[in-house]
């Protein structure tokens, strides 16, 4: 059984927090503030990571921008790949996606799979104006012809290796990890 | 064909084979399936590739639509058997229907038949999945998981309740399910009605209350069954006017119940039966939601079924 060992740590948490403090600035940089504009967090870990922009964007811009919550479950192509029975959550969009620009977030982009899901979903929803794309972390090893348009780090990895995020609200503290699967026995 | 998949679960054949855990993954699973109902697409791609057949030997318009609206809405394909007009007619037998079913590619068969036992007969052979859409007076999955997700969106929770049944409870096969599921997740059951439409067995599972009036008194939920109206031919029942001064569910009735009572009809309602238009239009009945609930419920049912699969 393949088992997974810690590597490196490649962020703590005060990376952590200057990363998505600089990632509020690019969003608002390249929109021209904050107008229109809606962060929506892809389950799981995508979802903290939006309110902590969202934080970053209201002590910059003095503004609050409304944070939604996608669930993309229902939209995966790999769905008869996964384990046993996925659990559904709810989408919690906070107004309508109709003429805004949506920012999705996303811990991770890999192979770009989950954010062509989350588009999908997206579009079920209403027509936005624009969507964009903001990740904490890309690894690489992309399938798709999906580029994120803020990243927080490029971390070069091997198909070996996978990167966990970590997040105070779910893990218990901020930080990046690459991990490495060791056959054992 | 169909490979035979090897999900946690391939069939829904009767609550009775649930465990408290199952039924409460369904539940949880057909809140966000409501959230596609009630949004502008209401549609999923989920299942986008799969064939859902629909075979139903009985007359039905709720379920059978119910079933069949929630495949589409997740993108399945649907073959909708009608026996009146197929083959059946000539005399094809189940176990061949199912297998031409089964050669056409279908994936998930949902079928209603007056026999008990019979969807559990075909699971022994179908590579498809099978759904019980009711089977004689034996098991009614999909009706009992609805009326669940309905008093669980009401009253918050499920455990705890005390939910009452009103009506033929020996010939019913949406109170049997009913019964099983809220015993497994802890409420406590009442049952009410004539004494002959009352099999002593269900004592194992639910509290007999003869009169109405007193049983109404303390519940939180009561689901009202329709009467099949064929029982008074057999000597079961006196009258429809008597069956209704002494088990119909009247507004004179209400009155005497907790304010926050909640009810419940699975549908076709006979008015002035077993249930008068007042009680089943007043702000206490969720008759109309457990229509767009049983949407969600066979949605969620077929994810379980079909959605993600095992290694």
């Amino acid at each position: 059984m393949a088992e997974l060992r810690e590597k490196a740590k490649i962020l703590d948490d005060n990376d952590m927090r200057r990363a998505i403090a600089r990632l509020a600035h690019e969003i608002l940089e390249k929109n021209q503030g904050a107008q229109d504009l809606m962060l929506v967090g892809i389950r799981r870990r995508g979802i903290p990571l939006a309110q902590r922009l969202q934080e970053e964007i209201t002590s910059i811009e003095n503004v609050t921008v409304p944070v939604g919550e996608l669930d993309i479950t229902l939209y995966r192509d790999d769905l008869s790949m996964l384990g046993p029975h996925p659990i559904v959550h709810q989408t919690v969009i906070p107004k309508a996606v109709d003429g805004t620009t949506v920012v999705l977030v996303d811990d991770v982009i890999y192979t770009g799979r989950t954010v062509r899901a989350g588009l999908d979903a997206l579009f079920d929803l209403g027509r936005p104006k624009a969507v964009q794309l903001c990740v904490l972390i890309d690894r690489g090893h992309r399938e798709l012809p999906i580029r994120p348009d803020f990243t927080g780090k490029n971390v070069p990895t091997s198909q070996k290796e996978v990167i966990e995020v970590h997040v105070k609200e779910i893990d218990g503290e901020d930080a990046v990890y690459i991990m490495e699967k060791v056959e054992n026995n | 064909m169909p490979k035979k998949g090897v999900q946690q679960m391939k069939h829904l054949l009767g609550i009775e084979e649930l465990s408290k855990e199952d039924i409460l993954y369904i539940l949880n699973l057909a809140t966000p399936m409501k959230d596609i109902i009630l949004r502008e697409v209401k549609k999923v791609p989920t299942l986008r590739g799969k064939i859902i057949a629909t075979l139903f030997y009985e007359p039905s318009t709720r379920t059978k639509n119910s079933f069949e609206l929630a495949a589409k809405l997740m993108s399945a394909d649907l073959v909708s058997v009608g026996v009146s007009t197929s083959s059946v007619q000539k005399g094809e037998s189940l176990k061949d229907t199912i297998y031409t079913l089964e050669a056409m590619g279908v994936d998930a068969i949902v079928i209603r038949h007056s026999r008990n036992g019979v969807p559990n007969y075909l699971s022994s052979f179908s590579h498809a999945s099978i759904i019980n859409a009711g089977d004689g007076q034996h098991e009614h999955p999909s009706q009992a998981l609805l009326d669940l997700f309905t008093i669980q969106e009401h009253k918050g929770h499920i455990e705890g309740l005390k939910v009452l049944i009103v009506g033929d409870i020996m010939h019913s096969r949406v109170a049997k399910s009913n019964i099983y599921a809220l015993n497994k997740l802890g409420a406590k059951v009442v049952v009410s009605g004539p004494p002959t439409l009352i099999p002593n067995e269900v004592r194992e599972y639910a509290e007999i209350c003869y009169s109405l009036d007193e049983a109404i008194k303390d519940v939180d939920v009561v689901n009202v069954l329709r009467l099949q109206l064929e029982r008074q031919q057999t000597g079961l029942i006196n009258s429809l006017q008597e069956y209704h001064r002494f088990y119909g569910l009247t507004s004179e009735r209400v009155k005497h119940a907790k304010n926050d009572l909640l009810v419940l009809h699975p549908g076709p309602m006979n008015r002035g039966v077993e249930i008068d238009e007042d009680v089943a239009y007043s702000e206490k009945s969720a008759i109309n939601e457990q229509v767009s609930n049983g949407v969600a419920v066979r949605m969620a049912i077929y994810y379980m079924l079909m959605g993600g699969k095992e290694q």
